[in-house]
């Protein structure tokens, strides 16, 4: 089985492991489904199901359209996938700044975030300049921002404001962006197959979230920081952290590392990754969302992309910078 | 080909507004139905006719008509245009010179069986609150008592496009659809039209 996989082109083996994933997805699916028709006698635990199993149909959801996301843009290369995670900085974004209200003073430096900033970045990914895309936004635009809200005139809470805005664009416009750039990074011996790079990152950061979510509903330790988060506990944690980089470990095989690489890189990027879920939750307490599953209720309806994809945008800077750095990029 | 033409700019406005807001509409009081209906809300944005207009589903669009003020809306043919051919509003002219009744235009349409969109503050106010209504609504409530009315907040449409700006901003935007009203039996005009703006206000915390 290996040798045969080992043996195909690399746009066989992308295609194959797309194959393997969407056959995946359709069975959760179909269980998901299947699922759905039993119902227990006794209400509260129906109901409770009837919770779990949307949770679950959510988590599916995005999951299927991630996939398709991904495989649309490899199929039709580059520039594609680059606008595609464009967009998604685009959404994530549009709902960061729903839950930070801003004022009319912030008008025009929300314009340059979103209509000039955003494409610049990803410009900055397809077209290959690797070191102005790094220091971009933290160099440059870290400077334009505020003198843009500075010359709208209002000084209301005006460190605030601009910390919003700031943060919005680092997360969202700054993280996922390197998610992309990853498919740009030129291995030695890897070309055409940089589709799983990403593939691997997205799946070990995930794995790591959902792992520590299981965890922490079953082990039931007293949180390290029961403001922020109720679920989130050190030992689970570690669990997530551990498992998804041992899985990490076992994908060596469709990355340029070597297994002792792959384990230390996913432990990177899955540490990243989860502690930037709680800073992103310490965010929505600070804005007074208590529930995530409560966002859909909420007045401006928000919430959904973000919660799914901030893990990823913690992760992938530092991914990309380690990479880059280890291998000498 | 003009209604071609204004088909496209629907279309286009439509997927402009929902990339720019989500536009999303949450019908807490009543459900979308095709009964004659006024819409009442609140009014801060130019965006907020287009809002409106794309919270409602596809087979109410058509037979709701939203008002807008005549100085403002033909003063070049770029804006009569869009008005009229895209969202077919009614005019009304906001001047008190002429002699004849503002609401006339209104009349007519609601006579034709038309659901309308009014914004009874009358202009668009940049505060939190809603300015007091005019008495436009009291006078089309009295004149045809069977048409349904309906309050509807308008949400975070004012962060898309404040007023003078032109660029707008992307930020997830809702309108809320609150619990019909009606003119109570011998209800005076301004405890009616405070209970109508009271109505708006509720729905912004829901």
């Amino acid at each position: 089985m290996y040798q045969l996989l080992k043996n195909l082109s690399p746009t066989q083996q992308v295609g194959a492991l797309f194959f393997t994933v969407f056959g995946v997805l359709l069975l959760a699916s179909v269980a998901a489904f299947l699922l759905s028709l039993k119902e227990p006698a006794d209400e509260t635990r129906a109901q409770q199901r009837r919770a779990d199993l949307r949770n679950f149909e959510g988590i599916l959801r995005t999951s299927w359209l991630m996939v398709l996301v991904f495989w649309i843009g490899w199929l039709s290369g580059d520039w594609i996938a680059i606008t595609l995670f464009g967009l998604v900085s685009f959404f994530a974004l549009r709902e960061f700044l729903t839950l930070s209200p801003t004022r009319r003073g912030d008008h025009r430096s929300l314009v340059l975030a979103f209509f000039v900033v955003l494409p610049v970045q990803y410009g900055l990914v397809g077209t290959e300049h690797f070191d102005l895309f790094t220091v971009f936004i933290p160099v440059y635009v870290f400077l334009a921002i505020p003198v843009a809200s500075a010359l709208a005139n209002d000084p209301h809470r005006f460190l605030e404001r601009n910390a919003k805005l700031q943060w919005g664009i680092m997360v969202c416009i700054y993280g996922m962006s390197h998610v992309p750039a990853l498919l740009l990074l030129e291995f030695p011996k890897y070309e055409g197959r940089n589709a799983f790079l990403v593939f691997f990152l997205v799946i070990v950061v995930q794995t790591s979230t959902v792992v520590q979510h299981l965890a922490s509903r079953r082990f039931k330790r007293a949180p390290a920081a029961p403001q922020i988060s109720q679920s989130f506990n050190w030992p689970s944690w570690w669990t997530g952290i551990l498992v998804a980089s041992v899985l990490g470990t076992l994908l060596a095989g469709i990355t340029p590392f070597v297994p002792g690489q792959a384990f230390a890189m996913s432990f990177i990027a899955c540490a990243a990754g989860s502690l930037g879920h709680l800073v992103m939750k310490a965010l929505k307490r600070d804005r007074g969302i208590p529930i995530w599953g409560r966002g859909s209720v909420s007045v401006t309806g928000a919430g959904g992309l973000l919660d799914r994809v901030d893990a990823l945008c913690f992760a992938a800077p530092v991914f990309f910078h380690s990479v880059r750095w280890y291998f000498n990029l | 080909m003009a209604a071609m033409r204004a088909k496209l700019m629907s279309w286009f406005l439509l997927g402009l507004i929902r990339v720019l807001t989500g536009s999303q509409a949450r019908w807490y009081g009543c459900p979308p139905k095709a009964e004659q209906r006024i819409y009442f809300a609140n009014h801060q944005s130019h965006a907020d006719l287009v809002m409106i207009w794309a919270a409602l589903p596809k087979e109410l669009r058509a037979v709701t008509r939203a008002i807008a003020a005549k100085d403002y809306w033909t003063k070049t043919p770029f804006r009569q245009w869009i008005t009229r051919s895209v969202f077919n509003v009614i005019y009304v002219s906001r001047d008190r010179s002429s002699d004849e009744d503002p609401l006339e235009p209104l009349c007519e349409a609601l006579q034709h069986g038309d659901s309308i969109i009014l914004f009874p503050e009358g202009t668009r106010g940049s505060a939190d609150e809603p300015q007091p209504f005019k008495a436009g609504l009291y006078n089309l409530a009295q004149r045809f008592p069977n048409v349904v009315l309906v309050p509807a907040w308008i949400n975070n449409v004012q962060r898309v496009m404040p007023k003078g700006e032109v660029v707008p901003v992307p930020v997830l935007c809702s309108v809320t659809f609150g619990a019909p009203m009606q003119l109570q039996e011998g209800e005076e005009r301004r405890a009616f039209l405070e209970r109508a703006r009271n109505a708006v206000i509720a729905l912004r915390d829901v």
